[in-house]
């Protein structure tokens, strides 16, 4: 669709790669075997992505009985009254997230990368990986206790905004900082070690070009580290966006810790899984999750482009 | 997904692909339609049976408070075997027991044969055909359950259970709304139990006065119009049939709840905390005087040492309160579990032994059950029992007459009204708004959730 461009870069991009391959000189039993790691991929991706994607497609223009209904499901959700909060809530959410993620990111991968010291880089990075250890799941349950204040290990600070209970703590303005918060502290550290690797992969000669040319640390990251790890960085985007979009986990489990003062309809992908297992209307839910597929697909063709992650050197 | 979409394309082996991924959906397209097919036959109990084996394992989902009970129908019947799964119950909104029956329904196998909930409103749904399957509950009043047992639940005991005259459910409790108070500080400060609404405003503006930090009331919870807006006659959920109801909160019996709940906690009488929350633990216990709640409250906040454990002799119990110019009082209900038999069990004869035992039985409702059975002849020595312990500092009669007194006119539909207020109306509450200005937006709530699961809304 909309992607056209992309992917035909994409594909120019693959079969260059395959030809410069070839001109590599690869025995032929290499090819063979590369199949055999390829084939369990491959058909899991088969049973488990493409599989149950096109099902989606088949799924979100017909009704219950198969029949075919045109945009009807698509007009039935966009006119759900809980759609367009929920597109509002993912929304704020991913703006205040993705900003969040890029600058902080960048920054302390940055700041790592400049200290000399050795142990104290190396602990900062495990540091800052730890919290990602905890699947999804058990560290939000983590947070249920720090944000009520009466639990919460930081209750000071909470009491000090003027949050004294945790309805208090999750009023609807406060969620999508809340969830980027979390979101941050779960999935940044991840990013810091692979932001961390791609500074490291920029030639010293380079650097020390800069230095001999009297840059200092900050015009040397601004003007030679940063345009260099553009297309890392748009590669996080493309990432993450992906993964913000399907927000869930994490209002799902604070709407049950609340007993439903958060919403189990804040999200896009809550309100589809309200479709399929609350309603009973796989066909809408299917069309919600359509909608936030060609909505992903588009954001992540800006970052794409932007950020030039199918250039060529 | 973009990953997977890219890599495809660029494979570049299109054909292959399309024809692979053709043939794949078509599989998944058959093994999703070649479902559901035992063979039935009718049966005698006025819906199609799935074949019966009689000395098959039945298998029971319970939550964890009810496990006792499937441990003490094990111990009176060790013939009869049974699985059983512990779930959440459907608790907190999360309604899970209609989640899992629906993928159950798609899949055309799996059911469990017998079901406990802590809901009420399961049987707007439960009762229902879905998706061309028939309904997951097994209709109980033609045959399955004997009519004389039936009969003896507690008057409108079954109103929950009973969807276009018939019963689908059975309850397991009950949780009529009850004024609690601590008899022995209402004594020391020489106040009387209030006998109206109004009279119990007033007390609560002198409590204000005289003895702040004390409260006769708590508003955080979601079942906060159950017990306040239910009991002042407030059509804020009647309904009317399969799929219609009607809400008017512009009534001017909301509206006097609401201004009363306004009141109240502007001064502090009635806080806005949930009752099971640590905080309110530890701001209130020993410092509540009052506290209209449902039946259940004696065992899970009162009399319970991880809440405010108030020792014997001081909890009393009122009858529900009136407002000035009724003839009588209404109560409002909050929750009260129910049992369902699944229509596609195959052995109706086990499951339906079970679901009688752990709703009549004195071996569970008497001797271990929490709650306030809602089978009126277990419910008597419930009581007695519960008396003898010594434990209250009054009759429990109160209680047992409430059981009447649930106002007939708020339904049990299909759609939470628990859930509503939470998303609707405590952040605002919390927030500082006055609830009777947040009316409209609880109407406006209310309508919305009952027209996407397909209420027409009067």
């Amino acid at each position: 669709m909309t992607l056209a461009p992309a992917s035909d870069q994409l594909t120019a991009d693959a079969r260059g790669r395959r030809r410069s391959a070839r001109g590599g000189g690869s025995a032929p039993g290499r090819t063979r075997i590369g199949y055999v790691f390829v084939a369990l991929y491959t058909l899991l991706a088969l049973a488990f992505g493409i599989a149950p994607a096109l099902y989606a497609v088949v799924l979100a223009f017909t009704n219950t009985d198969g029949g075919f209904t045109g945009f009807d499901n698509f007009i039935k959700v966009v006119t759900d009254f809980r759609f367009w909060p929920a597109v509002l809530h993912v929304a704020a959410y991913l703006v205040i997230w993705l900003i969040a993620l890029v600058i902080f990111v960048v920054a302390l991968a940055l700041l790592v990368h400049a200290l000399r010291t050795r142990w104290l880089g190396t602990s900062l990075r495990f540091v800052y990986y730890l919290p990602g250890a905890l699947a999804g799941a058990s560290s939000v349950l983590l947070w249920l206790f720090v944000l009520d204040p009466t639990t919460s290990p930081v209750s000071g600070l909470l009491r000090l905004m003027g949050l004294d209970s945790f309805v208090q703590v999750i009023q609807p303005g406060n969620l999508p900082f809340i969830f980027a918060i979390i979101a941050f502290w779960t999935g940044a550290g991840g990013w810091i070690v692979i932001m961390y690797g791609a500074l490291n992969n920029i030639s010293t000669e380079i650097m020390e070009a800069a230095r001999i040319d009297g840059a200092n640390a900050f015009q040397s990251a601004l003007r030679i580290q940063l345009p260099m790890l553009r297309k890392w960085i748009a590669y996080m985007g493309v990432m993450s966006l992906a993964a913000g979009t399907q927000l869930f986990v994490e209002p799902q489990l604070l709407s049950q810790a609340s007993n439903a003062v958060v919403p189990n309809d804040y999200s896009l992908n809550q309100l589809a899984y309200q479709y399929a297992f609350q309603q009973n209307d796989f066909n809408g839910a299917a069309a919600i999750s359509l909608i936030l597929l060609v909505v992903a697909l588009l954001l992540s063709w800006v970052f794409v482009t932007r950020g030039g992650l199918f250039e060529k050197e | 997904m973009v990953g997977i979409h890219t890599v495809v394309r660029s494979s570049r082996r299109s054909a292959v692909t399309v024809a692979a991924l053709g043939a794949a959906t078509a599989l998944l397209a058959l093994t999703g339609c070649s479902t559901g097919g035992s063979s039935t036959a009718n049966g005698s109990y006025g819906f199609p049976e799935a074949k019966q084996d009689t000395s098959s394992t039945i298998t029971v989902w319970v939550d964890a408070d009810r496990q006792a009970a499937a441990k003490a129908f094990e111990k009176a019947n060790p013939d009869t075997k049974i699985k059983v799964v512990t779930y959440d119950g459907s608790a907190n909104g999360s309604n899970s027991f209609r989640t899992k029956m629906q993928l159950f329904d798609r899949a055309g196998s799996g059911w469990p044969d017998v079901v406990f909930s802590t809901q009420n409103n399961d049987a707007a749904w439960a009762s229902q055909k879905s998706g061309g399957k028939q309904s997951f509950a097994a209709v109980l009043d033609q045959g399955l359950v004997p009519k004389d047992k039936l009969g003896n639940f507690a008057q409108g005991a079954l109103i929950p259970c009973t969807v276009g005259g018939h019963v689908f459910c059975l309850r397991n409790d009950l949780a009529q709304a009850v004024l609690w108070y601590n008899k022995s500080l209402m004594d020391q400060f020489g106040y009387v139990v209030p006998t109206t609404w109004e009279e119990y405003q007033a007390l609560g503006e002198k409590v204000a006065k005289d003895h702040p930090g004390y409260i006769i009331g708590a508003a955080g919870d979601a079942w906060t119009p159950e017990v306040y807006m239910w009991a002042s006659k407030c059509e804020a959920n009647n309904v009317t049939g399969p799929k219609a109801v009607t809400v008017k909160t512009d009534s001017a019996e909301c509206k006097r709840a609401a201004s009363m709940l306004d009141t109240l906690r502007e001064n502090g009488t009635v806080p806005v905390v949930s009752v099971f929350t640590p905080a309110f633990v530890k701001n209130y216990s020993g410092k509540i005087l009052m506290m209209p709640g449902p039946a259940w409250y004696a065992g899970a906040i009162f009399n319970n040492p991880q809440s405010l454990n108030v020792p014997a002799g001081q909890l009393g119990v009122a009858a529900p309160l009136p407002w000035k110019g009724d003839d009588k009082a209404v109560t409002g209900n909050v929750g009260g579990g129910t049992w369902f038999i699944s229509s596609h069990s195959k052995n109706l004869k086990a499951a339906e032994k079970l679901a009688q035992f752990v709703t009549t039985a004195d071996d569970y409702q008497v001797a271990l059950a929490p709650g306030y059975p809602a089978y009126a002849p277990a419910a008597k020595k419930w009581v007695s029992k519960q008396e003898s312990s010594k434990y209250y500092a009054t009759s429990l009669q109160p209680v047992v007459s409430a059981a009447s007194q649930v106002w007939d006119k708020w339904g049990y539909g299909l759609f939470s009204q628990e859930a509503i207020w939470a998303k609707a109306m405590t952040p605002a509450i919390t927030g500082g708004k006055s609830i009777v200005n947040l009316l409209p937006t609880w109407q406006q709530a209310i309508e919305n959730q009952a027209k996407v699961v397909g209420y027409k809304v009067n």
